[in-house]
């Protein structure tokens, strides 16, 4: 269980996040979502020690994450599948899924969850000699995930995964999302599209201008009127 | 505090300080006897200025279309060989074209014109001849353009090198001895009387490579070299400005280089190797990329130091020092350091992508004493800032290592860390503020 409490960021004089609590316990997807410039994707950038917090504490289970490297962060296993894909163009799909291991050292494990994530994603693992950069946006992002699994993460954060892709390939990978889930990773979801994520969430935050402003089970926050004019254009 | 001039004025400064510039070099250059310390500063600013132009030439490639090219040596050598071939007096031939029994082309383009209009025609064979060297140089360019300019980054570079490299094989080639004199020297054509010549023709081709960056063509070098795919999308044709940007370039490369055969008097073609390329690339990445200013700043600096400054370097004695290390090419070692030291830590060159401008230059005038009495306070709040930085650093290692041991220790005491949030199962608003 991942737990946030009083998260603070500052870049340079602007106060990008003022205190935010948030719990991600275990087998449940909890979504983050929230218009542009509100501090989502610096809630996960500074959890993964991308971004220096002013103040706060970041715990996960009974260790406490707050002043961790990235590295050590990720072998907690805590991973972040970055908003905008950030595969490696020049690297093949098979190779993009190796890079996903690098901190791991057990081989028949590595090739245990090679053999699973392609499972997961039969369209990618039929390009597996393929160069990243000739893929679709959908397979791009399919790549990007696969390869966030591959270091064997409990909580899985996911940057946007539904950035500019088309509605049917949105579908796609959000079935994916929760087939992870089912398969005992925990996940922190990050959207613009807030219908899509808070149809599959367990649990979801709102958060504007640095702050959380409501919280709630994603079904009920669906139908709350409020969320429905500021984010789902009804 | 800060100075606003309108164009007029800007104008007229401008003016005078070039005719204050060329009156000064011109007088110099007549009254100074050789030798002094002073016509040192001459042959400096003589140099300079040809370097200038081909640093220009190449900023305008490099720094504002984006094109990474290393052709510049080569495209001066055709630009020298050019201006000299035509312009050797009909009475030397015999004497340079020793081993090609005088040669094929047996005139001279400034004697010709000269006998008939008198010195006026002298300078318009000097004229045509340099003209007409940019101008070969621009075909040759336009021609190699085809194919090279399908290249990107340092396929273009490794391209342009080796097509440098082909020009110089090329002038060396004993079966075009008739024309270029093979792997002899060329010497005896006309050359400028007065050091104000290649600042004048130096300055205006600036003055040109400056209208044409300001111009539509400019700009869309400029958004060519930023994004290509963004820069086609407006409809710019990348080709197109591509080969115009290089053909341009190589043309002031080839005036640069008849300039440069001027100033040296004699020309072979071995010197217009890389390392001149190289030296060329070092003076626009020490003036900045991007700046025209720059690399004319860069151009000076460079020539200063390599032709003056740091001669002592290879004569056993320099500022007072003496020392058996300082022996030729010592020079070129602490070039070589002084370069790194740049590159290292005064990346951005020393104008960055800024231009010269009125505005800018009396402001950082005007606030120079105020600058100059601050400065040891700015730099004790610098060092004091570095000091709290380093000790901001020192307490998140210690926090890090702290918290790591926090951990072992919770870990083993078996305490919960946290107590976890409440879930509802319907929505909580929050208060709008940050606690």
């Amino acid at each position: 269980m991942l737990a946030i409490r009083n998260l603070n960021v500052h870049y340079g004089g602007i106060h990008a996040l003022r205190g935010i609590d948030i719990d991600v316990p275990d087998g449940k997807i909890i979504s983050l979502i929230g218009a542009n410039g509100a501090g989502k994707s610096t809630t996960l950038k500074s959890v993964m020690g991308l971004v220096p917090k002013s103040d706060g504490h970041v715990y996960w289970d009974d260790v406490e994450i707050t002043s961790l490297k990235t590295k050590d962060i990720v072998g907690e296993g805590i991973i972040l599948c970055p908003e905008g894909r950030r595969i490696f163009p020049d690297l093949t799909v098979d190779e993009n899924i190796a890079a996903g291991a690098y901190l791991r050292k057990d081989k028949d494990g590595i090739a245990r969850d090679r053999e699973w994530v392609y499972n997961l994603f039969p369209r990618i693992a039929e390009r597996t000699w393929q160069l990243g950069a000739t893929l679709s946006g959908g397979e791009q992002q399919m790549l990007a995930v696969a390869r966030a699994l591959m270091s064997k993460p409990k909580l899985l954060m996911l940057d946007e995964p539904s950035l500019g892709l088309a509605p049917l390939v949105i579908k796609d990978i959000f079935a994916i999302i929760q087939k992870i889930k089912e398969e005992g990773v925990n996940i922190l979801l990050i959207e613009q599209n807030a219908k899509a994520a808070l149809e599959i969430s367990d649990y979801a935050y709102v958060m504007e201008t640095g702050v959380i402003t409501m919280a709630g089970p994603g079904k009920a926050l669906l139908n709350d009127p409020r969320v429905q004019q500021a984010y789902l254009g009804e | 505090m800060e100075v606003r001039l309108n164009n007029k004025t800007k104008a007229a400064l401008s003016a005078i300080a070039v005719a204050l510039f060329l009156i000064f070099v011109f007088l110099g250059d007549k009254f100074i006897p050789a030798g002094s310390t002073w016509k040192m500063l001459i042959t400096v600013i003589e140099k300079g200025s040809i370097y200038a132009l081909v640093a220009a030439s190449m900023n305008l490639l490099n720094g504002f279309t984006g094109l990474f090219s290393l052709g510049q040596a080569g495209f001066m050598l055709i630009g020298a060989y050019s201006y000299a071939i035509f312009t050797i007096p009909a009475g030397s031939h015999e004497k340079v074209y020793q081993y090609f029994d005088g040669g094929i082309i047996k005139w001279s383009l400034v004697e010709i014109l000269e006998g008939k209009i008198g010195i006026l025609g002298h300078y318009i064979g000097m004229f045509i001849p340099m003209l007409g060297a940019g101008l070969f140089v621009a075909v040759i360019a336009y021609l190699i353009g085809i194919p090279v300019l399908r290249l990107k980054s340092d396929y273009l570079a490794i391209a342009t090198l080796g097509f440098a490299e082909i020009i110089r094989a090329f002038f060396q080639w004993n079966t075009l001895g008739p024309v270029t004199n093979g792997s002899n020297v060329l010497r005896k054509y006309t050359t400028y009387g007065n050091a104000v010549f290649p600042v004048l023709i130096g300055g205006i081709s600036i003055a040109l490579i400056l209208l044409l960056i300001n111009s539509t063509y400019g700009r869309a070098f400029k958004a060519i070299r930023d994004d290509e795919i963004a820069a086609e999308a407006m409809g710019i044709n990348l080709f197109k400005h591509k080969e115009i940007s290089f053909v341009i370039s190589s043309f002031f490369a080839g005036i640069s280089g008849a300039l440069l055969a001027m100033f040296q008097t004699t020309i072979n073609a071995t010197p217009f190797n890389t390392v001149m390329t190289y030296e060329i690339l070092l003076i626009v990445v020490i003036g900045g990329i991007g700046s025209i200013t720059g690399s004319v700043i860069g151009a000076f600096l460079f020539t200063a130091a390599s032709e003056w400054w740091l001669r002592g370097l290879d004569s056993g004695r320099w500022l007072g020092i003496s020392s058996s290390l300082m022996r030729p090419g010592f020079r070129k070692v602490v070039f070589a350091v002084l370069i790194m030291l740049i590159v290292l830590f005064y990346a951005q060159g020393i104008m960055g992508s800024k231009e010269f401008s009125w505005d800018r230059f009396l402001t950082w005038w005007k606030r120079l004493p105020s600058n100059l009495k601050a400065w040891p306070e700015r730099h004790r709040a610098k060092s004091e800032a570095r000091k709290e930085a380093r000790a901001v650093k020192a307490a998140a290692k210690a926090k890090a290592k702290e918290a790591k041991a926090d951990n072992e220790a919770r870990k083993a005491s078996g305490k919960a860390l946290f107590t976890p949030l409440p879930m509802s199962d319907h929505v909580i608003v929050f208060e709008k503020e940050g606690k």
